[in-house]
């Protein structure tokens, strides 16, 4: 069977069965629409949650993230798992005893204002909106590059089955899909992973397997990488590169905290029928992205082993150590297709030098040794890392099609929970909230579906048409969730003391603190051109980078929220009360 | 609830989430000791060490802390619930 009828025949019966759990899940009120009737066990709920968190980003483009980073890539993998540590401790069981719907609606009732619920809202619109762009690029991507579709047709496709479970499932139909699409997308991951593992060292356990031996030698895997890599001018794997110390500790700081704050995966702790349910299944929910993160590094490093050893088979120097271009394998073709890998022979030898051109005297000893005018690869897309595995491993067809079927899986899943969390935000605390108090839960159902019918569209379209910015705001994302909303939630359970004035003080500096900070050297509203200074160490504040500001202006919204809160008035009694119940499971 | 029963009940009260903070702190500085202390501030030096053919303080950046933030919240999960039950407030 061609690879392409193999493709779609994989694509489609998991679309079928993701259709299939739609019909059956079918929602008829609020509560289920919103929280899945608080009736999922924290396994399934772990999951599901899982499927949730981990996006297009984290399947297709994390690995390859790792393989340019080497160890530097850990602030990635530390942050976005370190989050769920916060989340445990210090949010999930208490947001559950709250007991209501969403994110924006604890922040209303605790700081006993419609504004700071109006203001979360914003954030949680901005976090989620930015987000789910992110996710349609990756359905258009996996469509494109992996089933030979115009990207139009697959995001289509796509934006027509979530439309089907996301708006007649809500967060039951989400939850149960998402517990399929994991499946479909772990499998995806590692079953490739496993392969090369086996390959590369013969222990086919890939965490194992990145701290073994390269087969058939005495060398160690990494060690043998390092070695290299500095051959190639290249940093060592295992040191630190590309960041410094500091911004490698921020960044890391920063992904926690906004892993923590952001409102789509908060809300999945509200589903769990019991708070001592909502403490285990952040723990499950870790266990099932861990199978993954924990994949990742294996996957980048091997691939990154791949592809050099794919370019210099030989010594590094030697006149036959490179690959010659009639001599490439298949699965480079491909890819050259695709425009994500591109070579340029620019010293006429007739063969493929990958080397670090921009270290300058690494590049000047190999043009007088060896005659090498510049890095030929001149297109090595980080995506590729991941999307080529199968190819590079010699993997059969089927394993390429599920691979195109865990990312459209990995890119829908988190999709859907973002689209949740937009249209309960807009149904439940705009409207019900604010605007219209009285109106009855049939309505308020009919306004959640119209609103993330409308949020599809809106998604659909901006991954159509994606702001040019559309890689940098992920940055923003993170940023915005950890510098508004998880230090508002995080006071509003343990200091009774930070009022009012305070959770609106602090969330609007958090907020706009990190939006300057990121528009001064990005450019204002990431308009290119407009940034007041250049985006480079040397003007940094203090040399931090945009994307490590998180953890600063988490700790901005924390000082204000605390001195605004001492100057004006105490928290009323009722309000003090209400945390004094929140904090217990059951009223002894 | 007689005046005195209250201020029990108070007392207790107070215990729980003194205790609960306890247990929350430690499990944080576990937290921030591993993976920003361990797989960061000190990964330099830990890389003279080994596990297999992992450098100690890449293997903290890029496996050690998520397995420890794993054994973090089962344990908060489980000393939690215990504490819940020695309170008398758990759900039945």
């Amino acid at each position: 069977m061609s690879l392409q009828v193999m493709s779609f025949l994989v694509v489609g019966l998991t679309f079928a069965l993701y259709i299939g759990i739609a019909f059956w899940a079918r929602t008829g009120s609020t509560s289920e629409f919103y929280v899945a009737g608080k009736g999922i066990h924290p396994v399934a709920n772990g999951m599901a949650t899982a499927a949730d968190w981990m996006s297009a980003a984290s399947f297709i483009s994390m690995a390859g993230l790792i393989a340019f980073l080497g160890y530097s890539g850990g602030a990635y993998l530390m942050g976005w798992t370190g989050g769920y540590v916060l989340m445990a401790l210090l949010l999930a069981p208490y947001l559950r005893k709250f007991g209501k719907f969403t994110v924006p609606e604890f922040i209303g009732d605790r700081f006993y204002s419609k504004t700071a619920r109006v203001i979360a809202v914003i954030s949680l619109l901005v976090i989620s909106i930015t987000y789910v762009i992110g996710q349609m690029r990756g359905v258009g991507i996996a469509f494109s590059n992996l089933l030979n579709v115009p990207i139009s047709i697959g995001l289509i496709s796509g934006m027509v089955v979530v439309f089907l479970y996301a708006v007649f499932g809500g967060m039951k139909g989400i939850t149960y899909t998402q517990i399929a699409q994991y499946c479909v997308m772990i499998f995806a991951y590692t079953v490739p992973a496993v392969f090369i593992a086996l390959q590369l060292t013969g222990n086919p356990i890939p965490q194992l397997a990145l701290g073994s031996t390269a087969a058939g030698t005495d060398t160690y895997l990494l060690e043998a990488l390092d070695n290299t890599l500095v051959d190639l001018g290249f940093a060592a794997y295992t040191s630190l590169s590309g960041m410094s110390q500091i911004n490698m500790f921020l960044l890391t700081l920063s992904l926690m905290i906004g892993t923590a704050g952001l409102p789509h995966v908060i809300v999945r702790f509200f589903t769990v029928p019991k708070i001592r349910d909502a403490r285990k299944s952040a723990g499950w929910s870790l266990v099932f992205i861990a199978l993954l993160y924990t994949t990742a590094p294996a996957v980048g490093a091997m691939a990154m082993w791949n592809f050099v050893k794919t370019v210099q088979p030989g010594e590094v120097g030697s006149a036959e150590g490179n690959i010659h271009l009639d001599n490439l394998p298949e699965w480079t073709e491909r890819w050259q297709q695709t425009g994500l890998l591109a070579f340029e022979d620019k010293n006429n030898d007739g063969r493929v030098q990958y080397y670090n051109d921009e270290n300058e005297e690494f590049a000047a000893m190999a043009r007088e040794e060896w005659g090498w005018e510049g890095n030929e690869v001149t297109t090595l897309d980080r995506d590729i890392m991941v999307l080529a595995n199968p190819g590079i491993a010699g993997l059969p067809n089927w394993v390429i099609a599920l691979v195109a079927a865990g990312g459209i899986a990995a890119a829908l899943s988190t999709a859907a929970g973002l689209l949740l969390a937009i249209s309960s935000s807009i149904s439940h605390d705009l409207l019900k909230g604010v605007w219209m108090p009285n109106i009855s839960e049939k309505n308020e159902m009919r306004a959640a579906r119209l609103s993330m019918a409308g949020a599809i569209l809106l998604a659909g379209y901006l991954g159509l048409n994606p702001p040019g910015f559309a890689a940098e705001v992920v940055a923003l994302a993170f940023g915005f969730a950890a510098a508004s909303l998880f230090p508002v939630l995080m006071m509003g359970i343990f200091m009774k003391s930070v009022n009012k004035q305070g959770a609106i003080a602090g969330m609007l500096a958090g907020l706009i603190s990190t939006a300057l900070y990121i528009f001064t050297y990005k450019g204002w509203f990431f308009i290119p051109g407009t940034n007041m200074l250049p985006d480079t160490a040397d003007y940094w504040l203090f040399g931090i980078n945009t994307g490590s500001f998180g953890a600063v202006g988490a700790g901005i919204n924390f000082l204000v929220a605390i001195l605004v809160s001492r100057v004006t008035a105490e928290t009323p009694e009722h309000i003090k009360a209400m945390v004094e119940e929140v904090r217990v499971p059951r009223a002894a | 609830m007689s005046e005195e029963k209250n201020s029990q009940h108070q007392e207790d009260r107070r215990n729980y989430w003194r205790t609960n903070l306890r247990v929350i702190f430690g499990c944080l500085i576990v937290w921030a000791l591993v993976s920003l202390g361990l797989g960061i501030v000190w990964a330099e030096p830990l890389n003279a060490l080994s596990l297999g053919g992992y450098p100690l303080g890449f293997w903290f950046a890029q496996q050690g802390s998520i397995y420890t933030f794993l054994v973090l919240i089962f344990f908060y999960a489980w000393r939690m619930n215990k504490l819940d039950k020695e309170f008398n407030v758990d759900e039945e």
